[in-house]
Parts: structure tokens; C-alpha cells; sequence
């Protein structure tokens, strides 16, 4: 049964016998799990985000500078997104050496981008932009910091997926373990790419 | 023709399985058992206990604010300060981490499993790691009650910038113990959220689609999504607070001049702290209410034996109650000052709730007409939550219009109308709840003398307190405040009125013993209950044996052949029909 033909049912109705396998109508149980916890996330930068807005208003506010390494960062982290979407295809096409090359690759640049954004942090600071001169500010270290926890976030289930590869075995799972992690990447390149559009035009 | 119509192209065949069973873990060791267990019942427990351990310090607390009402200057322990933090401390934990975890973590983990039919959560390992998380969240908030300084004297809704301004009790440690509290619990939850709502969305046995499942589990299933989606709000108020507090930004701290000194602060918002607030203020009413409305419907159709009025309505009311609980948040900030327009929005978004919980109304008086009607102790407390649901829900009606509001919103008559709509209302129907499935946690019976006299002398009890809260209020008698002396507008008898409640207040407070008591004397005296005491249709009733062990159904998962509500179908042999019994000539449905 289809979502909208199970939501137009008439309880009251008795169905004789007709006992149908109601699980699964939305795709695999990881799939589902990770689409509403990106839900969640994305409410919780998208608050974060109305918060940077209406504070934005007030008169105190002055522009933080971009720092030209968040460029470099940028790049990194598509490119860290791209090397895990690579590895979850080859992982679809039992080429096991990609999936492998891709997922080293990606966390690394996961990791890269990390330090990248870290550094960032450390020029700002040296250029007496520190998180209580002004909202702004605030905003900047805040918004990269909740987001850069929940790249450190994918960054353990990346480790687990490591350990899961390195040992073998079922294909599709693997597959699928290197799918969620593509899909939690992009996300979070989605949302640095908004965070970023965001510090550039305010 | 029975009133359990057969489609037209029914046909008698069971389809075979498409999707294997999962796993279930299986614990070795005792604590892997019964206390580091991955079970969702075990859970359930667990989270129950918990929260009822940390409502049973508010309940003091609240006994204690009313000593200081009823008895000014009687008891020199209750100071101001002192006064203000049992305040706080009892709204936060009432509405959080009783109410929130007890319906959710305590309900929706026991019931969900066992009412759509799976043998456990699907991630019971997070699961087991959000009642974790729940519990240090609830330490770290208790904490605060020993470090300098005492727990926090906000307020519940915690507004800046008075709440981190030296002067407010609490503002160096207990606020900074609040906001961690709240952010691990905010984590917490999600962990044990996604896992509802997954296992509600996956993990239903085979025939048990989305509208034949239970009240009950529709209210659950709503409140947790809207808790996912609102708890973020309250996470990132107490990130930007607490960056606030520790680090001197100046998210929500304006330019401001405390005890003659300027502080480092400037040009923050208050205001957005109180969007933000109640952008998960306001979705945690309908966190808390939609899983009472789910298991008041369970028990309205149970113990009045019928099935229940307009249930496609009942679950669509769900919903849009869940809709548009986001869209009303700013009418907690009426006397915050906001543009008129802005207010004649969410004024009338607000008034259109009326439509939905309405309807819920109905269906629930409507359930009752004609029915069979048991007054059973969990029944009592059903009919108990309707009246008092109407009481709160009209003067819900007054406080939605700006006009009214704005008067009345410091006063006693908010007071009265919060505690009814999303105190009382809720208590009563956790109370109905653990009485209806009290048999199927332990496999005995609770005392029914006792549940009786429990159930009077608490909604009695409960009105005598809070009917007369909306006189003091319709008079002006402003809340949070300390102590009232006479003035103009306050007259003497108010102070007799005070005490009155006061005393009230403590009888009722008394009586909860009772109902300790009997949950406790109940799991070894309690009459046996055997598998299902009440004669109701849905899964949890029919399992192999009391309480469920492990893996709650036997071998076989039940297959779901009809509603959860098949009660005095007429030609039937019993007045009602499980949901996992196929067609058959005596079940009474039409050839």
C-alpha cells in the first residue's frame, strides 16, 4: 500500500485477510533514520541561521572579515564530499580498492578541512577578532563550531565505516554504511555552503 | 449489516513476509539485563523512575512555594531568593523532565513496541544511550541545588538578561548547570526520538498500516515529532546563553548598567531569546498534550466498551493540533510589545487551535454516549481529564486575545489556566495510564479502593486549588511575587482564599503517597492479572505472557487483520475482538 492509500483507509472497514507487509514504505531503516535526523539538523541550523538575522538588525553589528583560507576550506570540503560519494559508487559496483581509496580520501580531506577552518580561527584571533568584539563574531566562531562538531560527528561513524570495509564482507551493507556517510556529507557541505554564502553577502 | 462493513474486493490471503525480522540482542549478564539493557521495556522503566523520582522533588517544591502563599512570614526558611529558585526549579523539571521524559522516554518507549507489533525499538543501543544522557541530564540539574549560589532563580522560561545578572539567585553556577542539563537532554532525547519515530515508521507488524494503528500511538508519534523538531530552539537559546554567560558575547545581553556597574554587554536582543524560547515553548503544550489525548481515547473506548467516535478525525486533529502548535509560539510574548499586526496573527492562528481540540472533544464525549460504561479507576481518570482539558482549554480561549491577555498575563489567572490545560490535564491522564497498564508492566492488578480514593481526593483536590487561582487573578493578584500585602486592589479575603489553596495543595500533595503505596504493595499483593484484564483489542494485551519478556511477542510476530477498535461488535461472542484475529463466522463480521 502506498502512503496516501494507507492515510485513506477506513479502519472501520474490516479488510478480510488481506494482511499486507506494511514495513519499509519509505526505503531502508538507516535511510529513514538518517533522513529525519537530517530534519532535526537542519532545523537546528536553520534556528541558528533566523538568530544570525534578526540579530543582524540591531546597529553594533559590523561585518566580521572572511579569512581567504575559508576559499581553500570550501574547496577541500567538496572535494572530501565528492571522494565519498566516489566511494559509495564504487562500493554499488564491487570495485572494493575505490571504495577504499575514496573513503581514505574523503575523511582525510574531512579532516583537512578541519584544520583549515581551525586556522581560520587562529587568523581572526591574531587580527584581535575574538568571539566577544562583536555578534558578528559570535556568529562566525559559533556557527563553525556547531558545525565543524558535527563534521567531528561523521567523522567517527567515517572510523567505524573504516573498520567496517577493512574487515570485508557483505557487500550491500558496506555499500550502504558508505551511502549514509555521502549523504551526511553532502548535507554538511550544503549547509557550510550556506554558512559561507551567508558570512560573504552579510 | 454489522457496523464492521467488508470491503467489496476482500479477499482471504496473508501474503508471505518481504522484509526478514532483525536480530534482537540478547544480554548475558544481570546488568546487561536490568540495568544497561537494551530493552525497550526495561527502558521504559527506567525513564519512568527516573522522572517520577525528580517530580516527586518539584511536588515538594510546589508545597513549598504554596507554604510561603498560604502562610506569609510563617516559615523563615522560604526566603525571596529561595522562593524564586523553588519557582524554577519546579516549572523546568514539571514540564521537562517529568513530563516530557515520562510520556515519551516512559510511555512511547513501553507502548510503541508492544502496540504496533515489533520486538523492540529499531536502535536499541541509542536507545539505551538516551536514558543515559536523560539521567545525567537530570544529576546535572540537581547538582545545582548544592553548588554556591543555589539552582537558578530565572524563572522557568529563563529570560535574559535578568537570568545571568548578578542579583538573580543562581546566576554564576546554577544557570550555567541549567543550560548544560538542558542541552544533554536535548541530546538525549533525539537519540530516543529518532528511535519512535523510525520504529513507528518501520517496524509495524505486517498489517498494521498507519490508520489501524492506536490512539495512543498516534499521539506518542506526533509529540515526538514535534519535539524533534522544536527541542533544537531550546538548544541553540541555551548555546547562545550560555556563550552569554562565559564567554561576554552579546547574543541577547543589551548595553546595561547592574548594581552601578556597566557591564561589558551591548546591544543584544532579549526578544530573540523569547522567539527562540518559544519557539519551543509553545510545541512542548502539544509535546505534553498529544500523548494524553492519545491515551485518553485508549482508555475512553476500552472501559466504555466502543469503539471510538470518528477515529480518521481524531488522528487527523492530532496532526493539525501538531501543525499548528509551531505557528502561535509569539502568543506567550504579548506583553513583550510587538507590532499589531504580528499580534493579530498569532492571536488568530492561536483562536483556530480551538477547531481541532474541539473536535477532540466530541469524539471523546460522543465515544461515551451510549456506551458500556465501566467506571473503572483508569476511566475515572479519563473522564477526569476531559472536564478539566474543557476548563483549561476555554480559558485558553480568553488568553489568546491580545486584549484579555494583556491584563491578565502576570496575574493568577495564568497560573490557574497553564496548571489546567498542561498540569493537571497531563497528570491526570499519566495517572489513568499506569492504572490501565499497571497489569501489563507487572502482571498484577493495582488496588482499586485505593486507585478510587486516590483518583476524588486528587481532581477534587485539584480544583479546589485551582479554581480559585482564576478569582485572584481576574482580581489582579500578580504571580511570582513573594508575598502579597494588602493593597487597593488586593483585598484581605484574597489572603484567605491563599490559604486555602495552600491547604488544599498539601492534601493532594499527601495523596500522591497513596498512589506510591499502591504501585509499590500492588507488585507483590496485587491480584493477578492474567494477560488481559480489561478485554482490549490492541497487541499489548495479547502476548504470550505477563509482563512481555524480551522480544515482547513469542515466535511468531501477530498479524494484523482489523482496527484497534472492534469493541461491541454486534453478533460477536465477546464485546471485543483483537486486532490479530482473522475474519471467522463468531467474530460477527458480515460475510
Amino acid at each position: 500500500m502506498t502512503f496516501r492509500q494507507q492515510l485513506a483507509n477506513k479502519p472501520w472497514v474490516f479488510q478480510r485477510g488481506e494482511v499486507a507487509d506494511s514495513r519499509g514504505f519509505l526505503g531502508s531503516t538507516p535511510k529513514v533514520t538518517l533522513g529525519v535526523f537530517l530534519c532535526v539538523a537542519s532545523i537546528l541550523f536553520g534556528l541558528f541561521i533566523a538568530a544570525y538575522f534578526i540579530r543582524m538588525g540591531y546597529s553594533d553589528w559590523r561585518p566580521i572579515p572572511v579569512p581567504a583560507i575559508l576559499w581553500l576550506n570550501t574547496m577541500i570540503l567538496i572535494g572530501s564530499s565528492m571522494f565519498l560519494q566516489w566511494a559509495a559508487f564504487s562500493a554499488g559496483r564491487e570495485y572494493p580498492e575505490g571504495a577504499r581509496l575514496g573513503l581514505y580520501l574523503g575523511g582525510g580531506c574531512a579532516i583537512a578541512f578541519l584544520i583549515g577552518q581551525w586556522l581560520a580561527w587562529h587568523q581572526l584571533g591574531q587580527l584581535g577578532y575574538f568571539i566577544d568584539t562583536n555578534p558578528s563574531n559570535g556568529f562566525f566562531y559559533m556557527l563553525t563550531s556547531v558545525h565543524g562538531l558535527h563534521l567531528i560527528g561523521g567523522l567517527i561513524a567515517w572510523f567505524r565505516a573504516i573498520i567496517r570495509v577493512q574487515r570485508g564482507g557483505d557487500n550491500n551493507l558496506i555499500r550502504m554504511i558508505l551511502e549514509l556517510c555521502a549523504i551526511y556529507w553532502h548535507f554538511l557541505l550544503l549547509v557550510w555552503l550556506v554558512l559561507f554564502g551567508l558570512l560573504l553577502v552579510t | 449489516m454489522a457496523i464492521t462493513d467488508v470491503a467489496h474486493d476482500a479477499v482471504d490471503y496473508v501474503r508471505p513476509a518481504e522484509i526478514a525480522e532483525e536480530e534482537l540482542y540478547h544480554p548475558k549478564t544481570w546488568l546487561g539485563k536490568y540495568v544497561f539493557s537494551q530493552d525497550a521495556k526495561i527502558i521504559a522503566l527506567q525513564y519512568s523512575m527516573t522522572a517520577m523520582a525528580v517530580g516527586l522533588i518539584a511536588l515538594v517544591l510546589s508545597v513549598l512555594m504554596r507554604l510561603q502563599l498560604g502562610f506569609p512570614n510563617v516559615f523563615s526558611f522560604i526566603t525571596p531568593d529561595a522562593y524564586i529558585q523553588f519557582v524554577t526549579m519546579h516549572g523546568m523539571i514539571m514540564v521537562i523532565y517529568l513530563l516530557t521524559a515520562l510520556f515519551l522516554g516512559g510511555f512511547g518507549n513501553y507502548l510503541i513496541p508492544l502496540m504496533v507489533g515489533a520486538r523492540d525499538m529499531v536502535f536499541p543501543y541509542a536507545n539505551m544511550i538516551s536514558y543515559w544522557i536523560y539521567l545525567l541530564a537530570v544529576l546535572l540539574l540537581l547538582a545545582s541545588f548544592f553548588v554556591p549560589g543555589g539552582p537558578t532563580g530565572a524563572g522557568w522560561t529563563l529570560y535574559p538578561p535578568q537570568t545571568i545578572l548578578p542579583g538573580t539567585p543562581g546566576a554564576e553556577w546554577g544557570i550555567l548547570l541549567m543550560l548544560v542539563s538542558l542541552g544533554f537532554f536535548v541530546i538525549g532525547f533525539t537519540m530516543g526520538g529518532l528511535n519512535y519515530v523510525v520504529t513507528v515508521l518501520q517496524a509495524r507488524t505486517r498489517g498494521m498500516t498507519l490508520m489501524r494503528m492506536p490512539l495512543t500511538v498516534w499521539g506518542i508519534f506526533t509529540a515526538t515529532v514535534l519535539a524533534l523538531f522544536a527541542f533544537p530552539a531550546l538548544f541553540v537559546a541555551a548555546v547562545m546563553m550560555t556563550l552569554d554567560s562565559v564567554l561576554g558575547t552579546s547574543f541577547f545581553m543589551p548595553a546595561i548598567v547592574s548594581m552601578g556597574q556597566t557591564l561589558d554587554y551591548s546591544g543584544g536582543s532579549p526578544v530573540l531569546f523569547q522567539h527562540l524560547f518559544w519557539f519551543f515553548g509553545h510545541p512542548e503544550v502539544y509535546i505534553v498534550a498529544l500523548p494524553a489525548f492519545g491515551i485518553i481515547s485508549e482508555l475512553i473506548s476500552v472501559h466504555a466498551r466502543k469503539n471510538i467516535f470518528g477515529y480518521r478525525l481524531m488522528v487527523w486533529a492530532i496532526v493539525v493540533i501538531g501543525g499548528l502548535s509551531f505557528v502561535v509560539w509569539a502568543h506567550h510574548m504579548y506583553v513583550s510589545g510587538m507590532n499589531p499586526y504580528f499580534g493579530f496573527f498569532f492571536a488568530t492562528t492561536t483562536l483556530i487551535i480551538a477547531v481541532p481540540t474541539a473536535i477532540k472533544v466530541y469524539n471523546w464525549v460522543l465515544t461515551l454516549w451510549q456506551g458500556n460504561i465501566r467506571l473503572t479507576v483508569p476511566m475515572l481518570f479519563a473522564i477526569g481529564f476531559v472536564f478539566t482539558f474543557i476548563n483549561g482549554g476555554l480559558t485558553g480561549i480568553f488568553l489568546g486575545n491580545v486584549i484579555v491577555d494583556v491584563p491578565l498575563s502576570d496575574t493568577y489567572f495564568v497560573v490557574a489556566h497553564f496548571h489546567m490545560v498542561m498540569a493537571v490535564s497531563p497528570v491526570l491522564a499519566v495517572f489513568g495510564a499506569v492504572y490501565h497498564w499497571y497489569p501489563k508492566i507487572t502482571g498484577r492488578m493495582l488496588n482499586e479502593s485505593l486507585g478510587k480514593f486516590h483518583f476524588w481526593i486528587t481532581f477534587v483536590g485539584l480544583y479546589c486549588i485551582y479554581y480559585p487561582m482564576h478569582y485572584l487573578g481576574i482580581l489582579g493578584v500578580p504571580r511570582r511575587y513573594y508575598a502579597n500585602e494588602v493593597t487597593q486592589f488586593i483585598p484581605e479575603s484574597a489572603q484567605i482564599l491563599n490559604a486555602g489553596i495552600s491547604i488544599a495543595a498539601i492534601i493532594v500533595a499527601t495523596t500522591q503517597l497513596v498512589f506510591l503505596y499502591n504501585l509499590a504493595v500492588s507488585t507483590i499483593r496485587g491480584k493477578p492479572a492474567g494477560n488481559n484484564p480489561w478485554g482490549a483489542t490492541t497487541l499489548e494485551w495479547q502476548t504470550a505472557t505477563t509482563p512481555p519478556t524480551h522480544g515482547n511477542f513469542g515466535k511468531e510476530l501477530p498479524l494484523v487483520y482489523r482496527w484497534a477498535y472492534d469493541y461491541s461488535v454486534p453478533g460477536a461472542k465477546e464485546d471485543f475482538i483483537p486486532q490479530n484475529v482473522p475474519a471467522s463466522g463468531d467474530t460477527g463480521d458480515a460475510k
